[in-house]
This record gives C-alpha cells, sequence and structure tokens, in this order.
C-alpha cells in the first residue's frame, strides 16, 4: 500500500509502512535530508517541518498521520536563500555546526507567518523545542528579529 | 606540479614545528601528491582533471576556480572559514571568490604539530597550529604564481605583484591565477616566503562572514547522516548496555523476516541489522535477542566509581605525578596556624552533539570508502585498515559537515563499526545510532576528585598551597600514554595565576573503570572548577571581595589583571546588582587565552537563573573576531548546561541517561544575555573553543555562594546539590 502526501507542493505516493515516523520518509525515501534526526522523542526539535503550516516533530508524527496533508520542509524556504529568515541567519551568521539549523528556520518560520512582531517572550516560547547544542540563541533571537521587521516592511 | 623533494625521512612530528621543518614536509608533500595521494571526491573543482596544485593547500583549475583545503573538521567552531583566510590572506585571493575542500587524511602533509603529529582537530589548536604553516602555503603559492608570470613574460619578478587572484605587470600585464597555475606548478617551492607584515592584513584579524552558513540555511549541508552511495544500505547496531560487554549469542530469527531486512551480521560491538532503509534497520534490531556477557563494567555505579577515586587520592600507595614545585608547601601548610582545605568533586558527562554517531563505509575490492564526521581522519584510516586488513593506502576518508564534535568524534568506534559492517554484507552501509546509543554508548568526561589546601598569613593571603587532582587520564587510553607519564591532559588550568609563595601540584591517574573521553575544555573545566571556587572560599575567609582579593594576588600578572579588571568594570562589580541578582567571578588561562568571566544570577525555589554572562577574553591575534565572539558564547552555553544539570550515572554498569528528557540542555528561555569584550592584542593567537565552558562553572558557582550562602563544592548545581551543600 501507499500512502499519498504533498512534499513542499507535490504529490507523492509513499511506500513506507503507516507508522513509519514522517521523518524517516522524507530522509530516507523521499530523499530530502535537510531535515534531521536528533532524538527520536520530539525533545529536541531538529525534525521540524510544517503539517498543513503547523510545525510538528517529524520523528514522533506517523506517517499515517500526514495522510493527505501538506508537509512543507527547510528545502522549501526559499530555493535561493531569499527567505527573509534565511537572509537573516546569513547577515547574523547565526549557524554554527548548522545541524539543529533547519528545525530552528522551520520553528521561526511557523512563528512569523502568524506575529510579524514577535517579543523576545514570545520567540522563547515559539523556540525552546529547539535545542541548539553550540549555543547560537543569541544570534537566533537577534535574527528573527532581523527578519521579522523586513516582514513588516514588506 | 612540484618535482622539488628533499628526504622523505621528515616524520610527521615535523609538520609545523618549525618553518625550515615545514618546508622539507610541504615538499615531500607535493611530491606525495603526485604519487598517490587521492583526491578525488574532495571538491568539485578537482573534478575537472584541469588541476593544479602548487602545494598541498592550494589548488588551481585553469578557469581560475581556487580550491583551500582545511585539514581540520568543521564542527561549528568556524575552521571552514578560518583555516582559508589565513591561507588566502598570503595567497592575496578575495575569501569570498574560493571554495574550501576538506583534507584527506595523511597526517604527514596535514597533521596536528601542537598534538604531536595526529590529524587532528580538537585541543583548540587550529588556529595556534595553522597561524604560520597556513600563511606560508600561502606566501609559497603567491611566489610561485609570480615566477611563473616573470618566466613566462620574460619581466624579472620584482617588476610584478600578486593581487586579489591576478598577477599584475607593467603596462597593464596581467593574468589570473588560473592562466599561470600550470606554469607555477612545475616550480620548486620557494624555502624562504616572505610573509606579511600584520598591520597590512586584508583578511585575517577582519569578521568574516562563514563560508559554510548559505549552505547550512537550506538544507544543503551534508552532514554525516547525509551521506547517500549508491546501493547503500542502512544499519542499526545493537551494543551491549553495559560498555564494554560482548555477545555471547543472539536470536536474530523474527528480525530477517521483517520489512526490508538484508541481513543480520554480528560484529566485535554487538549485532547489526542491514536493511532497505535505516527505520527498517531500527524496527527490527529492536525485536533482537541478545545474549550478553557484559564484562567487567557490569557492577559499576557513579557512586562506586567515585567511591573508588576518593579512595586512592588519599591511599598511602598513591604514585602522584608532580608538576614543577614552588618551595615546600606542604611543610608550610603543616606548619602553619590557619589552614583552609577544600575538597572537589566532578561528575561523568555526555558530549552529546546533536548528530548522533554515524558514517558510511564501503568495503569492496580490498579497499574501503568511508564518508562521514569525524575529529581524527588518519587514526579513522589507518585503524580501518588494519581492523578490515587492506592497506592503509586503500583506505579513502571524506570528512562531511560535524553535526557537533565538543571531542565525542575523535574517537571512532563508530567508524570501525561502519567498516566491519560494510565488509560483512559486501555493500556500502551507512551506520546511524539513535541518541539513547549516543548517550549510553559516549566516551563520557571522567569524574575527578580535588584536594586542595592553602595556609594563611596574618593578612589573609596564601602563603602556601597545595592541590591535587585524581581522575582518569584519556590521554592513556586514546594514544596509549604510559600511568607513570604525566598527561599533559590532565594538568591545564592546575596551576592557577596566583602569587602564593610556596606551591605543590600534582596529578594522580586512577581507572575508575568506565571509558572516558576528551570533553570540551577537556581538564581545564576540573581544575579551573576547583581552584576558581578555592581562591574565592579563601577570599571570603579572608574577609576580601573576591575580585580585589584576586586582583591582589596578580601584581605581576599583567595579562590575568587586565582582563579581570576589565570584566568586573564591564559587569559593573562593586555596583549593586538589580535586586535580586548575584555576581561570581573567576578567571582562567587556558590555551594561550586569558579569560575573565563575571556570572550575574538568581536563586529561587531551587532553580539557578543565570541573567548575564560579561565574558573577557584576551587571545593574542584573532583571525575571525566574529567566530571568536560565537565560540565563547558557545562555550559558556555548553559550560552552563553541564553546570546546572550535566550528570551521568550508572546502575549496573548501564547508562541510566537515554535521551534529552533525561540529560537536560540549555534551551533559548534560559540562555543568558552575553556581554563579551575581546581585548585587542599583538600576542601569539590563543583557542577560544573551549576555555570559556571551564569558567562559566566557578562563575556561576562563586554567584551561588553570593546568593545564598551555601559553597558548591560539586556539580551540578542541582535543588539537591545546593540543599547538601
Amino acid at each position: 500500500m501507499t500512502t499519498r502526501i504533498q512534499i513542499n507542493g507535490k504529490t507523492m505516493n509513499v511506500k513506507a509502512e503507516p507508522d513509519t515516523p514522517l521523518l524517516w520518509v522524507i530522509r530516507d525515501e523521499v530523499g530530502l535530508t535537510g531535515t534531521k534526526f536528533g532524538c527520536g522523542m520530539a525533545l529536541c526539535g531538529a525534525c521540524t517541518v510544517h503539517l498543513d503550516g503547523q510545525p510538528v516533530r517529524s520523528c514522533s508524527t506517523p506517517l499515517s498521520a500526514a495522510a493527505g496533508k501538506n508537509v512543507t520542509t527547510i528545502e522549501s524556504l526559499s530555493p535561493n536563500n531569499s527567505h527573509p529568515l534565511q537572509k537573516a541567519w546569513i547577515a547574523h551568521d547565526v549557524p554554527q555546526c548548522g545541524y539543529c539549523q533547519s528545525g530552528q528556520l522551520m520553528s521561526a518560520a511557523a512563528l512569523l507567518k502568524g506575529n510579524k512582531n514577535p517579543s523576545d517572550a514570545d520567540i522563547d516560547a515559539a523556540m525552546s523545542g529547539n535545542i541548539c547544542r553550540c549555543g547560537t540563541y543569541p544570534r537566533i533571537k537577534a535574527a528573527i528579529k532581523t527578519a521579522a521587521a523586513e516582514m513588516r516592511k514588506a | 606540479m612540484t618535482t622539488k623533494t628533499s628526504s622523505s625521512s621528515s616524520s610527521s612530528r615535523t609538520v609545523g614545528v618549525n618553518r625550515r621543518g615545514f618546508l622539507q614536509t610541504s615538499a615531500v608533500a607535493s611530491g606525495g601528491l603526485m604519487l598517490g595521494v587521492s583526491f578525488s571526491g574532495v571538491g568539485d573543482a578537482l573534478a575537472a582533471g584541469t588541476v593544479h596544485t602548487p602545494n598541498a593547500w592550494v589548488h588551481i583549475a585553469d578557469d581560475n576556480t581556487i580550491t583551500l583545503i582545511s585539514a581540520r573538521s568543521e564542527m561549528g567552531q568556524g575552521v571552514y572559514t578560518s583555516m582559508p583566510m589565513l591561507i588566502a590572506e598570503e595567497l592575496n585571493v578575495d575569501i569570498k571568490q574560493i571554495k574550501v575542500a576538506m583534507a584527506p587524511p595523511n597526517g604527514k602533509i596535514y597533521g596536528n604539530a601542537l598534538l604531536g603529529g595526529p590529524q587532528l582537530t580538537g585541543g583548540s589548536t587550529s588556529v595556534r597550529d595553522g597561524w604560520d604553516k597556513l600563511r606560508v602555503a600561502g606566501a609559497q603559492v603567491r611566489m610561485m604564481l609570480v615566477s611563473a608570470a616573470a618566466l613566462k613574460w620574460n619581466i624579472p619578478e620584482d617588476k610584478l605583484r600578486a593581487e586579489n587572484g591576478m598577477v599584475l605587470g607593467p603596462k597593464g600585464k596581467k593574468a589570473t591565477y588560473g592562466q599561470l597555475a600550470a606554469e607555477a606548478a612545475r616550480l620548486p617551492v620557494p624555502q624562504t616566503p616572505t610573509l606579511k607584515d600584520p598591520k597590512d592584513f586584508r583578511i585575517v584579524g577582519k569578521p568574516t562572514k562563514r563560508l559554510d552558513t548559505p549552505a547550512k540555511v537550506n538544507g544543503t549541508a551534508e552532514f554525516g547522516i547525509d551521506v547517500k552511495l549508491p546501493g547503500m544500505v542502512y544499519a542499526a547496531l545493537e551494543q551491549c548496555p553495559v560498555i564494554g560487554g560482548k555477545v555471547k549469542s543472539f536470536d536474530a530469527t523474527k528480525a530477517k523476516g521483517m520489512p526490508g531486512v538484508i541481513n543480520v551480521v554480528e560484529i566485535p560491538d554487538g549485532v547489526a541489522v542491514v536493511a532497505d532503509t535505516w527505520w527498517h534497520a531500527q524496527k527490527a534490531r529492536e525485536t533482537i535477542k541478545v545474549e550478553w556477557d557484559e564484562g567487567a563494567g557490569a557492577a559499576l555505579t557513579e557512586k562506586t566509581m567515585m567511591a573508588g577515586i576518593k579512595a586512592a587520592a588519599v591511599s598511602e600507595a598513591a604514585k602522584p605525578l608532580a608538576l614543577p614545585k614552588v618551595g615546600d608547601a606542604d611543610a608550610a601548610i603543616k606548619a602553619a596556624t590557619k589552614v583552609i582545605k577544600a575538597e572537589y568533586t566532578l561528575p561523568l558527562l555526555s558530549h552529546s552533539p546533536l548528530e548522533p554517531m554515524n558514517f558510511t563505509a564501503h568495503y569492496h575490492d580490498n579497499r574501503v570508502e568511508l564518508i562521514g564526521p569525524t575529529q581524527w581522519q588518519d587514526a579513522a584510516a589507518g585503524t580501518v585498515a588494519k581492523v578490515c586488513g587492506v592497506p592503509v593506502e586503500n583506505v579513502s576518508l571524506r570528512t562531511t559537515f560535524l553535526g557537533g564534535g565538543f571531542g565525542r568524534r575523535i574517537d571512532i568506534d563508530f567508524i570501525i563499526q561502519a567498516a566491519q559492517i560494510s565488509k560483512a554484507v559486501g555493500k556500502p552501509v551507512k551506520l546511524v545510532w539513535t541518541r539513547e546509543d549516543d548517550m549510553t554508548h559516549d566516551f563520557y568526561r571522567p569524574q575527578s576528585v580535588h584536594h586542595l589546601a592553602a595556609a594563611i598569613g596574618d593578612d589573609g593571603k596564601p602563603t602556601a598551597m597545595s592541590f591535587r587532582l585524581t581522575s582518569q587520564s584519556v590521554t592513556g587510553r586514546v594514544f596509549g600514554l604510559p600511568a607513570p607519564v604525566q598527561d599533559p591532559l590532565m594538568t591545564e588550568a592546575a596551576m592557577a595565576a596566583y602569587e602564593i609563595p610556596a606551591t605543590r601540584h600534582d596529578i594522580l591517574k586512577h581507572d575508575a573503570g568506565l571509558r572516558v573521553g576528551y570533553w570540551r575544555s577537556v581538564s581545564h573545566a576540573l581544575n579551573a572548577f576547583a581552584n576558581e571556587t578555592f581562591i574565592d572560599e579563601l577570599a571570603v575567609a579572608a574577609g576580601k571581595d573576591p575580585y580585589a582579593y584576586r586582583m591582589s594576588l596578580l601584581s605581576t600578572k599583567p595579562r590575568f589583571a587586565n582582563v579581570l579588571k576589565q570584566a568586573a568594570d564591564k559587569a559593573g562589580w562593586g555596583t549593586p546588582a538589580p535586586a535580586g541578582r548575584f555576581r561570581g567571578i573567576a578567571l582562567m588561562e587556558g590555551y594561550d587565552t586569558y579569560m575573565a568571566m563575571v556570572a550575574e544570577i538568581s536563586y529561587n525555589k531551587g532553580e539557578v537563573k543565570v541573567h548575564k554572562v560579561t565574558t573577557v577574553a584576551d587571545l593574542g591575534r584573532m583571525v575571525n573576531p566574529d567566530t571568536v565572539e560565537a565560540q565563547i558564547q558557545s562555550s559558556v552555553v555548553f559550560g552552563l548546561t553541564a553546570a546546572l544539570w550535566g550528570e551521568i550515572t550508572l546502575d549496573k554498569g548501564r547508562v541510566q541517561q537515554t535521551n534529552f528528557h533525561q540529560y537536560r540542555l540549555l534551551r533559548m528561555n534560559e540562555s543568558p544575555e552575553f556581554v563579551t569584550v575581546l581585548v585587542p592584542s599583538t600576542e601569539k593567537p590563543g583557542g577560544i573553543g573551549e576555555p570559556a565552558t571551564a569558567l562559566i562553572g566557578p562563575a556561576v558557582g562563586n554567584a551561588l555562594f553570593a546568593a545564598t550562602g551555601k559553597r558548591l563544592r560539586t556539580m551540578p548545581f542541582t535543588e539537591q546539590n545546593i540543599a547538601s551543600a
């Protein structure tokens, strides 16, 4: 049997078992490796993608829960680093090892979709599910504010 | 390519030790390139077949694509940018126009002289080891390009100059480096390249955007876990829950019938399931029943280990290894009327990089291809060659980005496992550990016990001090350092800066029974905690302000005194802290970097909150100040995580923490505000990837004393440990 999902706007029939975590379908079957495996228990946020626009931890979301829905991954943020968040991440040179940053960006994108002027507390609330072992938090926070300012102007 | 060679007897140990040694080795290296160091796959530019390698660090294609080699692994600390910056400075190319490739395993060319020769990324050595070596490499090639143009145009070299990727001559004559590279690579490598005066630097020392950022914001950066080879299969490995245990027998009947499973194979470290996807491998792995021979570690607990260390520390039979003594401290302490003694202890810690251990290996035709994240390329290649029974020249290794290292990826257990599994199944294999595998099969930061004592004079200042660290030698395991030999990675920050008339320091090695590894800042994190807490205790006992007391012991130590004063000033030391907040201070030299830190905290209902961390660092000359600031923040977050919550415990030899719900990592809402000052300096470069990790613990602990009157002589600073302090 196959499961029909939309990934980054493209409809696909994937053959993984329905209880397979969405993360491994995205990475190993679809071949989009920007979404990362960190903990497998929804504790670190490295695997964050959007499901019908909402941020979810794909390591703990079974494929069956994504059936018929739209999955958005880091690869769709923009093809050329032109999304305001990507531009801000580059301007602030946020990443260090970079492994968590796909998840950080997807959580930040979800935040800014609903809130173009987040306070420090808003940012903390939206981003504290995403662990950065390198400790890039101050730059993430600054970059989110820069991106939000650009989005307010647009 | 150069044909000039010198004696091939130059050993890797000569690399970078001095300029002459480097040049000899470099010449050998260039010959070595021709003789078979494989560069296949190290970069796009290299695949074109039109690439010239004037030396092992600079590759120039006819189309003027310039690829600079990083021999250090990028694990967040910024070497993918800072190593090429050093070459580009002397080569005179725009850092934005170059490509970067990771070096293949070859310790002779790419070894780390500061660590004695291995091709290893660690010890905050990359800039310190590369500072001369990489600038020499860039200058050599620049001179060869100028010589090539001089020959081609028949114009004296002194009428030519190299600038921005071009050689320029009189009357508008010019050629790109690419147009000259073929000629240049045939010339001898210059023996005495002229290096720039640092005041003329255009790249080094300037805040520079990291070259790896664009790929790290759109999912295209390739980490080990992202590697894909044609025909590749995936492996999950069941290892003994007691580290070091071996398989007695196993039943994989059910696993073999599960979807996608290709094979189940036993390797020395456990039982591997190989399948068409990683998830299939992992699901099948969970059904395997293994009977283990749990081995010597089967009864270990962290408490019995700590008891063993404490017993060893005071044993009559102890054979400690002495550091240089000043006077007779022990006699002075014995005779003193006022003596202060303290014992400090520190727990086991996990590295927990966010990318779990993984590697891709392909054994075929008496060869092994390795791809993945490692901090130690030549050990990985050499060990895999031995284990798989192939000649070392038949092992290739390509280093991906590392999703964190922190010392964990100095060890190569997972690389050997991937190669063994590939050999067993005859296919390219990607082995991926789970988070649980990673946390329960780490090489842990060792526990430590510190015994400090000081004789106190009438003025409250120490007249003598003794110090003993008792802990496990990582270097004994990793490098085979004999037990009677001092381990320089246990002595770091043991001898503090303070002027004390008589001192005795020694290190006592004790194997507590669990494998241990290098953890960010290594013994600095052990010794600085003891020393910087102890000096705070002495200040309190003397009724002095902890900052002023330290300053009074630094009259002949200007670099220490300077960073300490600046940190105190910047943090508002001596002025009232905001309501409910308290400050603590700490000072250390590590990796040739002088650093002082002030932590501002509050303490409520058992929870320590760190609001602000002020750091002043004098690390000599810097390559990329923007990265320096980021590394200080990073080190503080890493060290603060350990100080507040970090502790690995064992029951019946099994590590009890399996994932981040039991091994808490600092999150954004817990991250402090940072104030960072970098002292302008022309001193030789110091390392910056680690020292702040060692300082934040004592800074917070000392602040906690100010807040609560309780002296924390152990980490982590949990409610329970604070209550029992």
